[in-house]
């Protein structure tokens, strides 16, 4: 593709004309989801069912729209990335009807085309049924999941071909990067985002309009931006699923902060978790390359920009600015003291912007619209959109965005359907916590469920919008189960260089490990809060600063179940093996008698061939019985 | 570090390539990232792929040619969890402890597949080398909890008898091989 003699605006409407023109040549596309969850279902299998079945009743089917050589199609089979209701797929939407089906399997192929495609018809049984009205929803419009939320980060996920550089280009895309490169200055670029409210994304929720200004500003050529796709924030998918369907966004927004900074290459620092994203990625670099979008003189506008994939090698600090940049850098992934920050000296010493996936993605939409716009969204201090990965126990897990200042009533409920119990069915029972922010996060809890999500009303009651992670929790969760769980993480994630986070996320595990066994005294939980404080104040680091979070934050709502361990020996639901005496489920129990004679401490009696019990106030759950028991009778770990 | 002949040979047995040729590929990728110190996390993900581990020689090599400390090479293997520096078995299988996939009952998966082959927290690899269990913290498909991965392909909402089914079905398949 040769871009010599035309405009810019030129470039980008002959993309879109072509895109038009081939695109309108197909009577019907079958979007199939080909997100991680959709093709963990199946999606590809029946992609390949539609393609075989179409092909057998003599129809032409293309998996790709063919710009090189238009051969007419009858039906585009094309594949998008994540729509983000994973716990429903594999989907399948045909157009142009938007009919939506849900938990395609490739036996059911063969029906949709006989039904839908010849009859005109819909295949009632594999629509979405809503289970509050109990009726079938036809479309995306008609789910209570999609009709609660407000995409535009999302948008182009759920039905874009991620290959697809002209259907970017169609829906707008490099239309900012138009903007920023041919009519406006660095400085006005910085402004205009600033004037946005936009802000990171990555959990800090600096502004990013003032990350660029401070880049913009220090000296010298050499300068860099960098994406920040690690994602180490365990149960959150968000960037993965950007990169993953809408790579081209995240690259104009790259191209977008490197006009403003003045920065010649930029890096995507990507999880090695996530290899279909790098693929993504890459083919979308490639293809920018041809339509003039990355190199050199972009667009005609004389700037030049390279971009690079680079691949985690599986480290959480990593997802830390100073700590990924030493890794681009070839070296182990370990912190810096700031200041400096990468602003000021980043990659080689040099001047760099790091930002969030979701952060960039949001820039070509404020370029395009302008930062009013973008500012109707959310609330005064955090304006815009933030997705979120809601998963845990609720009915419907997945990926959604939501404004900010939306509830957790709404998130949980409207959105979500509701709690489940532990078999996957809708509880009527409140959720018990929502754990926000992962590892560095806190949990909210009933009071908190009307209050409104945003970056300042979470840091007031001690929890952290971070990466957006929501992980419901039902009431058989164990709160101090929870807290050692992400103690355990930020424990093995602990780069090891500051001794406070090193010492002290060992030490709070090993006190929250004593709770759990039952060996905890009355000076535990004083040391367990002194310990988290101590780290929190004094580690280099965000690792360590926010490690104790979950401890903390579990200490002050859930209090007397942190004692009941602690002090009576006992876990309220049941969850900690050590402080549930074993039972002994009379239905399955022969009376054999063989756990009395094993029993080390005489508490199990019973008449032979009747069913035995355990006499808990002598019994040390010493689980001795539990193995010795030949019939699956005792049971440890219940509620009593 | 030393190369010492001994190792050498602990790998021959343990079913990876000989030296000689393993150099020759390491050659290749180092040529291939121009022999540049900053590119030494890629060439270590390029060696492991060609290896499934990083083979001790492997690395020393990597050293002298990118002119850096082993020490350097090795701190840097050693600090990613991605990096092996022992081989794996055949069939890796990932089950996701992350929090979504944890309060979904991911241990109980863990320790179902760990019984079944034997396995425990500190054994990652069976002796006949077909399978290695490890735990991984998210693999971005949290809607799906609990999940699993093997060999790369997801597996979605795995029960301890699903886990367990499917190791079954590895065998069998192996079996019959
Ligand atoms: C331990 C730790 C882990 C982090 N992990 C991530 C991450 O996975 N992704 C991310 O974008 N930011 C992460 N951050 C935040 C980054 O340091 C940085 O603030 C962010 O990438 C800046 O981008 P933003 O301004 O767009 O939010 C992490 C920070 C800490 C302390
Ligand atoms: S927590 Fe298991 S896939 Fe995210």
């Amino acid at each position: 593709m040769t871009t010599t003699a035309k405009t810019p605006t030129e470039i980008l409407a002959d993309a879109e004309a072509a895109h038009r023109a081939v695109a309108g040549a197909v009577e019907r596309r079958i979007i199939i989801c080909a997100g991680t969850g959709c093709v963990a279902g199946g999606a590809l299998a029946v992609r390949d069912a539609f393609a075989a079945k179409l092909d057998t009743l003599g129809l032409r089917v293309t998996i790709a729209l063919e710009y090189e050589s238009p051969a007419a199609a009858d039906v585009y089979l094309s594949k998008s990335g994540c729509q983000g209701f994973c716990q429903m797929g594999p989907l399948v939407t045909i157009e142009p009807e938007g009919v939506l089906y849900t938990k395609v399997q490739a036996e059911d192929v063969a029906e949709i085309v006989q039904t839908t495609l010849m009859g005109g018809d819909v295949v009632e049984r594999l629509l979405y049924v809503d289970p509050r009205k109990r009726e079938h929803c036809r479309s995306k419009d008609d789910i209570p999941f999609y009709q609660r939320q407000e995409r535009t980060a999302l948008k182009e996920c759920g039905s874009l071909d991620p290959e697809d550089i002209r259907e970017y280009i169609a829906l707008g895309g490099y239309h900012g990067a138009r903007r920023a490169l041919c009519e406006m200055t660095p400085e006005e670029i910085c402004a205009e985002v600033l004037r946005s409210g936009l802000r990171g994304r990555g959990g800090g929720g600096f502004p990013t309009g003032r990350k660029w200004e401070l880049t913009r500003v220090q000296p010298g050529h050499e300068k860099y931006v960098i994406c920040n796709g690690d994602e180490g924030d365990p149960g959150a998918f968000m960037d993965r699923s950007l990169m993953e369907g809408n790579p081209h966004a995240v690259i104009e927004g790259m191209l977008i902060a490197a006009r403003a900074v003045g920065a010649r290459t930029g890096y995507v620092y990507v999880r090695m978790e996530y290899p279909l994203a790098v693929k993504r990625l890459r083919r979308a670099v490639d293809d920018a390359h041809r339509f003039g979008v990355l190199g050199a003189d972009i667009l005609g506008s004389g700037f030049d920009f390279e971009l690079k994939i680079m691949e985690g090698a599986g480290a959480f600090v990593c997802g830390e600015e100073t700590a990924l940049i030493a890794s681009v850098e070839g070296k182990r992934g370990m912190p810096m003291p700031k200041p400096p920050f990468p602003a000021q000296s980043g990659l080689r010493g040099k001047p760099t912007v790091i930002n969030n996936v979701e952060t960039l993605a949001a820039i070509p939409l404020i370029l395009r619209t302008g930062a009013e716009a973008y500012r109707a969204r959310g609330t005064a201090n955090s304006p815009g959109t933030k997705t979120f990965a809601l998963t845990g126990h609720v009915a419907n897990t997945g990926l959604i965005e939501v404004p900010f200042g939306a509830t957790l009533n709404e998130i949980v409920y409207e959105i979500g359907g509701g709690v489940t119990d532990n078999a996957g069915r809708i509880t009527d029972r409140p959720f018990k916590a929502v754990q926000i922010g992962g590892p560095s996060g806190g949990c909210l809890v009933g009071e908190h469920a009307d209050l409104p999500l945003d970056f300042d009303s979470l840091g007031s009651v001690g929890a952290m919008v971070g990466s957006g992670g929501l992980v419901v929790m039902n009431d058989t969760t164990c709160m101090v189960s929870v807290a050692r769980f992400f103690m355990q993480f930020a424990q093995n994630e602990s780069c090891g260089k500051c001794v406070l986070c090193r010492e002290g996320t060992r030490q709070m595990l090993a006190l929250l490990d004593e709770i759990i066994a039952g060996d905890a005294d009355e000076t535990t939980l004083t040391v367990l809060e002194q310990t988290a404080q101590a780290v929190k104040t004094g580690s280099l680091c965000g690792l360590g600063k926010t490690a104790p979070n979950p401890v903390l934050s579990t200490l002050h709502y859930f209090k007397e179940e942190y004692e009941a361990h602690v002090f009576d020996k006992r876990c309220p639901v049941g969850a900690c093996k050590a402080l549930t005496p074993p039972v002994i489920l009379a239905e399955k129990c022969i009376g054999c008698g063989l756990c009395v004679r094993k029993c080390p401490v005489k508490a199990i009696a019973g008449e032979k061939k009747q069913p035995h019990v355990i006499d808990h106030q002598t019994c040390v759950k010493c689980g001795v019985c539990l193995d010795a028991c030949k019939f699956g009778a005792i049971v440890q770990g219940v509620a009593v | 570090m030393r190369v010492e002949e001994k190792q050498t040979t602990v790998d021959r047995e343990t079913g990876s390539q000989t030296i000689g040729r393993s150099f020759e590929k390491v050659c290749e990728i180092l040529d291939h990232h121009q022999r540049n110190p900053a590119m030494l996390i890629p060439i270590l993900q390029a060696v492991q792929a060609e290896y499934r581990y990083l083979p001790k020689e492997a690395l020393a090599y990597v050293a002298t040619s990118l002119g850096l400390p082993p020490a350097r090479v090795f701190g840097v293997a050693t600090f990613y969890a991605h990096f092996a520096l022992s081989p794996k078995g055949k069939y890796v299988i990932h089950v996701c402890d992350g929090t979504a996939c944890h309060v979904k009952n991911s241990q109980g998966l863990v320790d179902a597949i760990r019984k079944r082959l034997g396995l425990s927290e500190d054994k990652h690899t069976t002796d006949d080398m077909l399978f290695t269990v490890e735990t991984v913290s998210c693999v971005g498909a949290c809607g799906l909890a609990p999940v699993a991965v093997i060999n790369e392909a997801v597996h979605r909402q795995v029960s301890p008898q699903a886990g367990v089914a499917a190791i079954e079905k590895i065998l069998e398949s192996e079996e019959q091989a």
